[in-house]
């Protein structure tokens, strides 16, 4: 797959808190994700990893600091997309989400449905184009999840936790996917709560506590050498509260 | 921008109801329940059609109501049956001429018991008679033609029903059909016009009580809306359709039509003090 | 319509009256519902998608709208499409135009206020894929009315039951005319009030049987549309 100029990174966060009355989400949060390996950020539940993602992708406005992808702030989501946790299936069949997912990103009628059987192959949904999307199992909306995002041919891919509530069998399906992706080229941000999938895909990892930054580092490092007591505690599975 | 809005409302709804056919010659008539649940209208109105191909649409309301959708401009002709009323209509300028056209008579209906004893007495007595033994009695309370009547007979039997008036007297606001139905659901005294009480066909136990009362005469009178007021009226329409009522024709059609062989109007176009 | 005959009998000689008066029942009835989806579902829809100060009161106000008194209704669009009223001059008074302008008026806010309450859910399941997508506003909302058409179509038949029910509004701004603005119900309401009951209800039961009939044809087409679509 070409990669064209490399819009949308990188992706800079300048003293980012979101904030409301009575929680702080993100604070004071400073960081700049390039282009290259895929980028995991880890953390207990209620750490921020999903507002960070969220944030990034544009969805929240931050209560307090500015973010910018490639240079721009507030860039519309042409070149980014996202997998939710729990993506939301449209109320048509496996071929019709994308054919609207294309749609969206304003691809030509021309080349849609072939692209739609070359997004099908690629999270193995083959054949499953007539299919109502509501009636997948979770693994296989996952996939069709994977496949809309991939759709408008992103930059960067956000991940929220993917395969949280999968099965051995569809989260390796998924983590596979994963892999081709970023092997040609897309930039994958994720969070999830396995330290095993950090190992398995992350070329960097971040680890997020109570909406701070406590750690970076590449995933190997991270792993075996975890420099701050966080991390070490974490590594070694222990809850952060 | 409300009023665009409405407009706009307009339009569509003129066009999603818009017939193919033109309905330029047609007028509306303002007239009373009574005369139509009595059928007249059915029968006459498509011989005036045959005859001039004038599409006569008849709006039914209490004799009060017509004379005001008339004073609004929303009718062509009001064809009622309350001299002093529309002689009130003419005093303001609505109408320029008022014509006779017909009568009919009052009857007053009951149960065919007649707990109060009124049969065969004059209306004056029967009605006095119901008030003292407080026997039930169904007013229209509308000011229709028949409701006027009704109120001047109270008024010719000295009673002034405004004021005496009890539970026994139930006054519903609507048409005579309305009445002769509560009549005859709540066995009580109701003072109808011939002309519906012959076509009503929920009878239950009513029979007509008090009858041939000279007091109990109905004249009918019809008039064009005055021009000068409302330039929309279609005035010649109009007056086609009062001549055809008030000619020989007219007057022979109205006489003609029966129910169960009884004769329900009797034409008097030619009576100067009709 | 003949006397004496009941509804079954006519009916069964093809009285043309009667097939007039249903038809024109029909007509109006559903160009009331056509022209109120076309005001209600988008304007419920907007509704639901865009936070403005007063919200809340619109939308009670809304849900409050769908209870107005036909009777009311009636005498507000007489008193308007009358000679002497503002739009007087259209002449449309008594005519089966009337008819539909009131009923539309009615018809509206149970469109809008379902339409508002059926996008509202849907959005809140479809907002962040749709937001990711990068959705533009207009075609949020079409995409949503599409995806929530079967909710819709129920919607739509609560406003078309609204509409065929409906005497008050109707025999005021109709004037009841023979062969004109006689629909079934301000036909039910007549032959009642000339005591003859057994053709009012016969009547009432054909126009039950239609409602019904127009019922199952909607229920009809969901199940179609459920297997081709899920």
């Amino acid at each position: 797959m070409m990669r064209a100029m490399a819009t949308d990174l990188p992706i800079r966060f300048d003293g980012v808190t979101i904030a409301s009355r009575t929680v702080t989400l993100l604070d004071r949060v400073t960081l700049q994700i390039e282009a290259g390996a895929p980028t995991v950020f880890i953390g207990p539940n209620g750490s921020g990893k999903t507002t960070l993602l969220r944030t990034a992708m544009g969805l929240l406005v931050p209560t307090r600091g500015r973010i910018t992808c490639g240079g721009v702030e507030k860039s519309p989501p042409i070149h980014r997309a996202f997998v939710f946790q729990r993506p939301a299936m449209l109320r048509r069949t496996v071929a019709g989400n994308l054919r609207y997912a294309l749609r969206a990103a304003r691809i030509a009628p021309a080349g849609r449905e072939k692209r739609i059987e070359e997004l099908l192959a690629l999270v193995g949904l083959d054949g499953f184009e007539k299919r109502p999307a509501r009636r997948l199992s979770g693994g296989e909306q996952q996939r069709l999840a994977l496949a809309r995002a991939l759709a408008r041919d992103p930059v960067v891919l956000f991940l929220d936790e993917p395969t949280a509530s999968l099965d051995p069998a569809s989260t390796k399906a998924i983590e596979d996917v994963i892999r081709a992706i970023a092997a040609s080229g897309v930039k994958i941000v994720m969070s999830t709560h396995d330290l095993g999938e950090a190992r398995r895909l992350a070329g960097e990892i971040i680890l997020l506590h109570r909406g701070r930054i406590i750690e970076r580092a590449a995933a190997t490092e991270f792993l075996n050498s975890p420099k701050t007591e966080e991390a070490r505690r974490f590594v070694a599975g222990e809850l952060l509260v | 921008m409300l009023k665009r809005a409405l407009l706009i409302l307009v339009a569509l709804a003129v066009l999603a109801t818009s017939d193919a056919k033109a309905q330029e010659k047609s007028i509306v008539v303002a007239s009373t329940t009574s005369t139509q649940d009595s059928g007249l209208f059915g029968y006459l109105l498509p011989i005036f059609k045959q005859r001039t191909g004038i599409d006569v649409k008849v709006v039914a309301q209490g004799t009060g109501q017509a004379l005001d959708t008339a004073r609004r401009g929303d009718a062509d002709v009001v064809f009622v049956h309350a001299k002093s009323a529309e002689e009130k209509f003419l005093a303001e300028g609505f109408s320029l001429k008022r014509y006779p056209v017909m009568y009919n008579d009052f009857v007053l209906i009951g149960p065919q018991s007649d707990p109060a004893g009124v049969k065969g007495k004059d209306i004056v007595t029967a009605l006095q008679v119901v008030k003292a033994k407080t026997a039930p009695f169904v007013s229209r309370g509308d000011r229709s033609g028949t409701h006027i009547a009704e109120l001047n007979l109270w008024k010719e039997a000295g009673i002034d029903i405004a004021a005496d008036k009890g539970p026994w007297y139930k006054e519903i606001g609507q048409g005579m059909g309305a009445a002769l139905n509560m009549a005859s659901v709540s066995n009580a005294y109701v003072l109808s016009d011939r002309g519906t009480w012959l076509a009503f066909k929920n009878r239950g136990d009513l029979a007509i009580a008090v009858e041939g009362d000279k007091r109990l005469f109905n004249q009918y009178g019809v008039m064009l809306v005055n021009p000068a007021k409302y330039p929309s009226v279609k005035k010649e329409l109009g007056q086609q359709f009062i001549d055809w009522l008030v000619s020989p024709e007219g007057q022979k059609a109205i006489a003609g039509y029966k129910i169960n062989g009884q004769q329900l109007f009797f034409p008097n176009a030619s009576d100067p003090n009709a | 319509m003949h006397e004496n005959a009941s509804a079954l009998q006519l009916i069964r000689a093809g009285d043309p009256a009667l097939f007039a008066t249903v038809r024109l029942s029909l007509i109006v009835s559903l160009s009331a519902l056509a022209i109120s989806a076309a005001l209600g579902i988008p304007f419920g829809a907007s509704i639901a998608l865009t936070h403005f100060r007063g919200r809340e009161s619109v939308i009670v106000l809304l849900n409050a709208l769908m209870g107005l008194p036909p009777v009311v209704v009636g005498l507000a669009v007489y008193l308007l499409l009358s000679r002497s009223g503002l739009l007087g001059t259209l002449g449309i008074l008594f005519t089966p135009a009337a008819m539909v302008i009131a009923q539309t008026i009615l018809v509206t806010p149970i469109l809008a206020a379902l339409a508002r309450q059926t996008i509202e859910d849907l959005w809140a399941e479809y907002s962040d894929e749709l937001t990711a997508m990068n959705v533009g506003p207009l075609s949020r909302v079409t995409t949503l009315i599409w995806d929530g058409r079967f909710s819709l179509v129920v919607a739509l038949l609560a406003g078309f039951g609204r509409a065929a029910a409906e005497v008050g509004a109707i025999i005021i701004v109709g004037g009841n005319i023979n062969g004109f603005t006689r629909t079934m119900t301000t036909t039910i309401a007549l032959e009642t009030s000339k005591g003859d009951l057994a053709l009012a209800l016969g009547l009432g039961a054909v126009l039950i049987a239609i409602v019904i009939v127009i019922n199952g044809l909607a229920w009809l087409a969901r199940r179609v549309g459920e297997r081709i679509a899920g």
